[in-house]
């Protein structure tokens, strides 16, 4: 037990006591505290165990930059979060925290062994050691090695929370609310312009909430802020990413604080853009390099002061300091004034200002100059420390319970760099400023290497007396990266700064070395005897601080994660228990199950519904695009292959569309209904892309053809209604065409009405039945729907769903886009010779047919393949081969693109790319499976009606 | 999310109304038959990759849906302009 509530002072609400748990201990706190705070307050040292070694580690920071003190919150089921700094924890009534990477229990934990065996733990180990055999490495070496080494669990429930996100703009963005911010939105405040200012904490106020000489200037200036007009502040709100043209991702913290879960939403995401940002990010302080500076109680001075200042808690009851630098002093005088006893100061540098030494004098502080703490004993908390002069001479132990380090300070460039500001070096602060700005930036205060701290020297390591070799000099204290290892990597031959960052993991971390990147850099550059600036920075990226899944990902989850599209027929659908599948992003009804039916049994009935006397199936998700103006005609010739001007009103033609590479990207059945106006159709999934096609040459290609391109996908409610009987059932509910085979052959269109209700009706089919496409507008579609069902009862009528769909055209041989193509197909890959305009001077990829490699020898093409044992259904996608008896590799010469039990000819059908397949008509091919090969004939993909009788009724 | 300034709505909009859209400047021959093979092949998928200023097509999909050119720089990201399709290589 160490560090203890000062009497008095701090921001804390003492008239509100907190209860909490760590570990399942129960505590009590205040209002306003941090988890760190309280606990610190309660004596608490042991905070966790390190990554690597599981050494005893306690606080180290009093902000963001915390690297040891990682907590996990529990609030109730599902509502876990591992990683969270203790010092970023707001205090409330029942937190529930816990420890992490320790077992069984934090002060007795097995994997503390590894710290014995820390010498054998180098940069580098794992790779060096796991290597063999290599089979061991997925199956023993990484879940053992992850398992010791590690940060908290991933949660393992889903999480209830909801998260919300937001647009906003503003004409001045300020990033912290610390002096240097709330002065510049004091100066913003006023002037009309739109002004956010966003501050981590719960409270603005930054580096002078730790000041209380402040405290009257911050109430006065959040009092003017909050009164001003255009004036936002978002506090609990972490800028975590600075993106192209100023805009800034920002996750606000809604409800963690709270003792009770809400029904509101967790956390929300801003996405600002601001018109000029200003970043008052502040400064970190750094640790100094020395051998146990990782015990706990070893921390920054800075936070040792905040912790006394802001939160009334003194860190231990005798504190020395270790500083290089002036403000260490500073600190230490102000925690003696509010009656910490200080044991003493010990400071690397041969001499410092004679003020400062004249105050150490005056409150009664021994000082020890150009001396270096050497030694810390104490495992779970510091006991003694043990210091001495640079010359070497001199060694003495010093009795405290704390030791506070200061190092120096590290701007915080961390969103100047996301926005590509470059930064130029400055060895007065031994650190990287901002330099030239590369969106419309500007950096202030202590970000920018403008404060008031007083100055300090660099060191990389402290001086010592003992063997470098054998000391625990911790650089990066999450990672557990020592000096020694950083060493170590560049006597291995790592010179660059990024190679010696991944060789040793420093700044790697959930912290992205906040508080060790720079010493990291000091140590490399001693080591190389190079100048820092001349061996590289690495880079920072986003985010900042750890952030949520949950706040990235916002609404967009579960049945919001992509907008499902339905049909005006998908309800009907739905009530008459259809089994669903995604196309694209519609829902479409794959098969129509009766009780007792599998998939099988309910498709072989449609199919034979279908062939036998009509089905009833809902193509509304066909891509439909309406082409209208006087050139029409002639530009569907250029896109199409084949011929369109000669096309007669009233008349429909199956288009092939290519791209210019003379590959086929899509198809589909188009009707002309006037000289100027055309209707196509498209496959489902690429509706927008033939679309953008479309416009991509009509607008830049072609701008001279007079020609309006307008999707009309959702303007119509399209029902096949195919078999022998959909001429019977359609003929009375039509009104104003004769459907006639003479007046209304296969292939053609009239317009109408249907129940009295305008259509475009198609006499096309994908069956191979006599069949006929109904077009209504879409909020006629269910209602049409019904009402064929009920007139349709006497007909035997079946709804049908894509399954059989595919089965029915598949024994026709017609083709679907991206199943049996997959963008290396030409037409005559297909056979679809017959579909491209021979005498058509050019048309979109016309040029490619003649490529020297679309018109070699060998191309795969497709044909139907029929196995040898008719009920053997081949896998959609197995490979062919030709000879089943070469040796593994085998050669395939093609695969299987679509597969089916033909109900219709009781037994299996297949079509497949084939190398060579048209002129192996006859020949049996190889198909290698895991329990036998499977020898198929190959055919012609026609299987059924070849003739084509059973359309031309 | 860069802002993209599209030449026929006259407006700086974010990039997720904007769909890329390939090099800009290469026109389709009018009479692609008169192409050898090798210049057809040049022409279908030989494409530039500059360091720095590159001329590249773009489409306001979620917008006016027009298809216009600009100049980007691949280095910075930055667009140094947009201008309306036809108009001649800035």
């Amino acid at each position: 037990m160490s560090g203890y509530r000062l009497p008095a002072g701090g921001r804390v609400d003492r008239s509100k006591p907190v209860t909490f748990r760590f570990d399942g201990k129960t505590y009590q706190g205040f209002a306003g505290d941090t988890l760190a705070s309280a606990l610190l307050a309660n004596g608490v040292t042991l905070f966790g165990r390190s990554f690597k070694y599981h050494r005893p580690r306690g606080v180290l920071a009093a902000g963001n930059e915390e690297p040891n003190a990682l907590v996990s919150i529990h609030r109730g089921p599902g509502r876990f979060t591992p990683n969270l700094r203790a010092t970023n924890v707001e205090l409330h009534d029942g937190l529930n925290a816990s420890s992490q990477n320790r077992w069984p229990s934090l002060k007795t934990d097995f994997g503390a062994i590894n710290d014995r065996l820390g010498m054998f733990f180098p940069a580098g180990f794992y790779n060096k050691t796991f290597m063999w055999p290599r089979s061991f490495w997925e199956r023993l070496y990484e879940p053992a090695i992850r398992k010791m080494a590690g940060l908290g669990d991933a949660p393992t429930e889903n999480d209830p929370d909801t998260y919300t996100a937001t647009y906003a703009h503003c004409d001045l963005l300020i990033v912290g609310a610390g002096p240097a911010g709330l002065d510049a939105a004091l100066e913003a405040s006023g002037t009309g312009k739109r002004v956010i200012l966003i501050d981590e904490q719960d409270e603005a106020g930054g580096g002078a909430l730790a000041d209380p000489a402040l405290w009257p200037w911050l109430e006065r200036s959040m009092k003017a802020l909050n009164a001003a007009a255009k004036v936002t502040i978002l506090t609990r709100t972490t800028a975590f990413g600075y993106y192209h043209d100023n805009f800034i991702g920002a996750v606000e913290r809604l409800t963690d604080h709270l003792p009770e879960n809400s029904d509101g939403p967790r956390e929300k995401l801003w996405r600002i853009r601001a018109g000029e940002v200003l970043l008052a990010q502040g400064a970190i302080e750094r640790p100094l390099v020395f051998d146990g500076n990782d015990t706990p109680g070893v921390m920054l001075s800075s936070a040792a002061k905040t912790f006394a200042n802001r939160y009334g808690v003194a860190v231990g009851k005798s504190l020395a300091l270790m500083a290089v630098h002036d403000s260490g002093w500073h600190d230490v005088f102000a925690l003696k004034k509010a009656g910490i006893a200080i044991a003493a100061i010990i400071d690397a540098r041969t001499d410092v200002d004679g003020d400062l030494k004249a105050e150490a004098a005056a409150l009664g502080i021994s000082v020890h100059l150009d001396h270096s703490v050497i030694g810390v004993s104490g495992r779970h908390q510091v006991n003694s420390i043990e210091i001495c002069a640079n010359n070497g001479n001199a060694r003495r132990t010093i009795p405290c319970d704390a030791l506070l380090m200061a190092g120096g300070w590290t701007p915080s460039v961390h969103l100047w760099s996301h926005s590509k500001g470059s930064l130029k070096w400055r060895d007065d602060l031994g650190a990287y400023v901002p330099d030239q700005a590369n969106e419309n930036c500007r950096s202030i205060g202590a970000c920018a290497g403008d404060w008031d701290f007083g100055k300090g020297a660099v060191f990389d390591v402290l001086p010592t007396l003992r063997d470098q070799a054998r000391i625990k000099a911790f650089v990066d204290f999450q990672n557990d990266v020592t000096a020694k290892d950083i060493n170590l990597a560049v006597r291995e031959g790592f010179r660059s700064i990024e190679h010696i960052k991944r060789y040793t993991t420093n700044g790697m971390a959930t912290d992205q070395g906040k508080t060790s990147n720079l010493n990291g850099l000091q140590i490399a550059s001693t080591a190389l005897a190079k100048a820092v600036p001349d061996i590289g920075l690495t880079t920072f990226r986003p985010p900042y601080t750890p952030q949520t899944f949950g706040a990235l990902a916002g609404h967009a989850k579960g049945a919001l994660f992509q907008a499902t599209r339905t049909t005006n027929i998908d309800g009907w659908a739905e009530e008459n228990g259809a089994v669903f599948e995604l196309v694209a992003q519609w829902r479409r009804a794959r098969y129509f199950p009766q009780p007792g039916e599998d998939m099988h049994a309910a498709v072989n009935r449609e199919c034979r519904a279908v062939r036998g006397g009509v089905g009833i199936f809902d193509a509304s998700t066909l891509g439909k695009i309406e082409v209208v103006g006087p050139d029409a005609a002639e530009f569907l010739n250029r896109m199409y292959t084949n011929p369109w001007k000669a096309l007669e009103p009233g008349r429909c033609r199956y288009g092939l569309l290519l791209k210019e590479d003379g590959f086929i990207t899509d198809d589909g059945v188009s009707a002309r209904l006037a000289p100027d106006r055309f209707h196509l159709t498209t496959t489902t999934g690429g509706a927008a892309r033939v679309l953008n096609m479309m416009e991509d040459y009509l607008q830049t290609e072609w701008p001279d053809l007079n020609v309006w391109l307008t999707s009309t996908t959702e303007q119509y409610a399209v029902i096949a209604l195919q078999g022998p009987n959909a001429r019977k059932l359609l003929e009375p509910l039509v009104q104003g065409i004769d459907l006639s085979p003479e007046a209304f052959p296969h292939m053609t269109v009239r317009e109408g009405l249907i129940c009295g209700v305008p259509t475009r009706l198609f006499r096309v089919s994908f069956t191979g039945e006599l069949g006929f496409e109904i077009n209504v507008p879409t909020a006629y579609g269910r209602a049409l729907w019904e009402r064929l069902m009920a007139d349709g009862a006497d007909y035997g009528i079946t709804p049908y769903g894509t399954e059989a769909m595919h089965v029915l055209r598949a024994e026709k041989g017609f083709i679907i886009v991206g199943q049996d193509t997959d963008g290396t197909v030409t037409p005559y890959d297909a056979g679809l010779d017959w579909a491209v305009g021979k005498k058509k001077p050019d048309f979109v990829g016309r040029r490619s047919l003649a490529r020297p490699d679309i018109v070699a020898a060998g191309r795969k093409q497709l044909v139907g393949l029929l196995t040898e044992d008719p009920n053997m259904v081949l896998e959609e996608g197995a490979q062919i081969v030709a000879d089943p008896k070469q040796p593994v590799p085998m050669t395939m010469i093609g695969h299987v693109t679509s597969s089916y039990w033909s109900e219709t000819l009781g037994r299996s059908i297949a079509i497949g790319l084939v190398a060579n397949g048209h002129a192996i008509m006859g020949e049996t091919i190889y198909v290698p499976m895991p329990d036998g090969v499977i020898r198929a004939t190959v055919t012609s993909m026609v299987f059924y009606d070849p003739e084509g009788a059973r359309l031309h009724v | 999310m860069i802002l993209i300034h599209c030449p026929y709505c006259d407006e700086q909009r974010p990039e997720i109304e904007f769909a890329y859209a390939g090099q800009a400047h290469i026109a389709r021959p009018a009479n692609p038959d008169s192409y050898s093979d090798e210049e057809w092949e040049r022409f279908l998928f030989f494409r530039a990759n500059p360091r720095g200023r590159h001329h590249e097509r773009w489409r306001h999909t979620h917008g006016c849906g027009r298809f216009f050119n600009a100049v980007r720089d691949t280095v910075t990201d930055k667009f140094e302009t947009t201008y309306k399709a036809g108009e001649p290589r800035k």
